[in-house]
C-alpha cells in the first residue's frame, strides 16, 4: 500500500484512499474545501513521486511540470512525499554569494552558486534564508540555468527590511547563505511558441520577468513578446541598456520602460506600466500574461487582463505574493 | 439512468469552455460584480468551475448545506432575488455564446433554480 510522506512522518494510505483522507484519518488536518479537484484550496507539491494524472487535471501545465498536484482527489498508485506550496520540508542548502553589485540606488543583484545540485527554472523564486535568526525571504530568479551555473536575485531594499538591509548592508561576496526551492511557476513555457506573450512588470518585479524574457528568447519563440516595466521615477527602472539591445537583436520583442511620476524622457512612455500596457494592447485574447510586482498592481491587474480576453488559464503571476503572506516577504515586489 | 444535462452539453470539456466567458461576464455585470470585487481570481475562477459544474448537474460533492454555508456572508451583505436572477441570466448568455440548444439553456436555467433558496438562505 502507498505511503505518503508529508512534514517528516509516514502515513500508509488505506483501500481508495485519497491523500487528503489519509492525511486526516491520521489526524493531520490540511487545508480543503470542494474536495473533488476543483477549487484548488488543498494544492500539495509531490517532492517524490509522481501523483496520477487525475490529481493534475485542471492545473496550469506549469504547475503540472513541477508536479503539484491536489490530494483530494489523488488516490495515489506508489510512494509520494508531499509538502504544502509553502513548506519548508524542502532542504535548505548552502549557496556561495559570487557577485553583488548595484543595478539601481535602491535595488541590489546578487549572484548565488548553489553548494549542492540545484534544479530551477528561470521565474521561479528562492527563500533565502539568514542562519543567525531563521528570517526568511523569497526572491524570484532572473537567471537561466541553462547558461548560468549561478541563480540570480534582484533584491529591493524595503525600509526596516530585516533581510533585505541584512542582504544590501552586510552580505558579501564570498559569503554563504541558505537557500531553499525553487518554487512557483511564473515560467516560461515552451509549448506555444507563436503565441503573443505580455510581461508586465514594477520595480523588482522585473527579476522574473527578465528570466521569463531570455527563457524565451532562449527557445527562439516566434510570437511577439512585449515587456512594459514600470517605476515612479526613471531612477527605479535598471536594465534599460541590456533591455533595449535585447529588443534591437530580436525583432519579435519590444520594450517599454513606464514612468508614471515624472516626466517621462524620449524612448519612455508616461504612466503606470499596467496602464500604459492594457492601453497599448487593445485585445488579450490568446494571449499569455505574466504579471509581477506590486501585489495590488498584480491583483487590479490580473483582474484587467482577464476582462480584456486573456484566458484565466494563461495568467501568470509572481506567486509568493499571494501564497505565503506578511512574514515570508519584505513587500519585496513593491514599486519603486 | 439517464443522461444528465453536464454529458449532453459535452461533460468537463463544455465547462470549460464555459468558465472564462462566464466569469467575464459576471466581472462585467455592474448588478452583481461588487460580490466579486474581493476574491482571489485564481480561488475564483476554479470556484466558477465547481459552480457551473453543478449547474449542469455534474458530479459534484456540494449539498445545499453547502450552497447556504457559502453565500450566507454573501446574505448578509444583501444578496437576493435579483442578484440570482441576473446569474442566471448571464449563465444563459454564455451558453448561447456556446451554440447550446435553447432546450438545455432552458435546462440549466431550471436547475440553478432549484438551488435558489439554498443560495439566498432562505
Ligand atoms: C445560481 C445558483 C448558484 C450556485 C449553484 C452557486 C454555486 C457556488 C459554488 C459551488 C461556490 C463555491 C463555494 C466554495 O467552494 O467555497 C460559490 C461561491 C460563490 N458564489 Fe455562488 N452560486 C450561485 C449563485 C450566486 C449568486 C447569485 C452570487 C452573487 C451574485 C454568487 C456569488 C458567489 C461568490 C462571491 C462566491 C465566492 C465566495 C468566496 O469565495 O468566499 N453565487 N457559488
Amino acid at each position: 500500500m502507498p505511503v505518503i510522506t508529508f512534514q517528516g512522518a509516514q502515513y500508509t494510505c488505506h483501500g481508495n484512499e485519497t491523500v487528503t483522507d489519509c492525511l486526516e484519518r491520521h489526524g493531520v488536518s490540511v487545508a480543503t474545501s470542494c474536495r473533488s479537484g476543483i477549487c484548488q484550496t488543498c494544492l500539495m507539491r509531490a517532492v517524490s513521486g509522481q501523483p496520477p494524472y487525475v490529481a493534475q487535471k485542471g492545473l496550469k501545465p506549469s504547475l503540472q511540470d513541477n508536479n503539484y498536484f491536489l490530494p483530494c482527489v489523488c488516490t495515489p498508485t506508489g510512494d509520494l512525499t508531499v509538502a504544502l506550496p509553502g513548506d519548508k520540508v524542502l532542504q535548505r542548502i548552502p549557496a556561495t554569494v559570487i557577485l553583488k553589485d548595484h543595478l539601481n540606488t535602491g535595488i541590489i543583484r546578487l549572484r548565488l552558486r548553489p553548494e549542492q545540485p540545484f534544479e530551477f527554472r528561470a521565474g521561479q523564486f528562492i527563500n533565502v534564508c539568514r542562519e543567525t535568526d531563521g528570517e526568511v525571504r523569497s526572491y524570484s530568479i532572473a537567471s537561466l540555468p541553462q547558461y548560468h551555473e549561478a541563480i540570480e536575485i534582484h533584491v529591493r531594499r524595503v525600509s526596516n527590511g530585516r533581510v533585505s538591509t541584512w542582504l544590501h548592508d552586510h552580505v558579501l561576496p564570498g559569503e554563504r547563505l541558505l537557500i531553499e526551492g525553487p518554487h512557483g511557476e511564473c515560467c516560461y513555457m515552451p509549448d506555444n511558441r507563436q503565441q503573443g506573450l505580455l510581461l508586465i512588470g514594477t520595480g523588482c518585479g522585473l527579476s522574473p520577468l527578465y528570466g521569463v524574457l531570455r527563457d524565451a528568447l532562449d527557445h527562439g519563440h516566434a510570437g511577439p513578446i512585449l515587456l512594459f516595466h514600470g517605476s515612479s521615477s526613471h531612477d527605479g527602472l535598471y536594465l534599460v541598456d541590456e533591455l533595449r539591445h535585447l529588443a534591437e537583436a530580436h525583432a519579435n520583442f519590444r520594450y517599454i520602460p513606464c514612468v508614471s511620476a515624472e516626466p517621462a524622457r524620449t524612448g519612455y512612455a508616461g504612466g503606470r506600466a499596467e496602464q500604459v500596457a492594457l492601453q497599448s494592447v487593445k485585445s488579450l485574447a490568446g494571449m499569455r500574461v505574466y504579471l509581477c510586482g506590486h501585489p495590488d498592481m498584480v491583483k487590479d491587474t490580473k483582474r484587467k487582463a482577464f476582462l480584456a480576453g486573456a484566458s484565466l488559464q494563461e495568467i501568470h503571476a509572481d506567486p509568493f505574493i499571494t501564497t505565503h503572506k506578511t512574514p515570508l516577504i519584505d513587500k519585496q515586489a513593491t514599486a519603486g | 439512468m439517464s443522461k444528465t444535462l453536464f454529458d449532453k452539453l459535452g461533460g468537463e470539456k463544455a465547462v470549460d469552455a464555459a468558465v472564462d466567458i462566464f466569469y467575464r461576464k459576471v466581472l462585467s455585470d455592474d448588478r452583481i460584480n461588487k460580490f466579486f470585487a474581493d476574491v482571489d481570481m485564481d480561488k475564483q475562477a476554479a470556484k466558477q468551475k465547481a459552480f457551473l459544474t453543478l449547474a449542469f448537474g455534474g458530479p459534484s460533492n456540494y449539498s445545499g448545506k453547502d450552497m447556504r454555508v457559502g453565500h450566507a456572508q454573501l446574505v448578509k451583505i444583501g444578496l437576493n432575488d435579483t442578484h440570482f436572477d441576473a446569474v442566471v441570466e448571464n449563465l444563459g448568455a454564455t451558453l448561447k455564446e456556446l451554440h447550446v440548444p435553447d432546450e438545455l439553456i432552458a435546462e440549466a436555467a431550471q436547475l440553478a433554480e432549484s438551488t435558489r433558496n439554498d443560495v439566498l438562505g432562505r
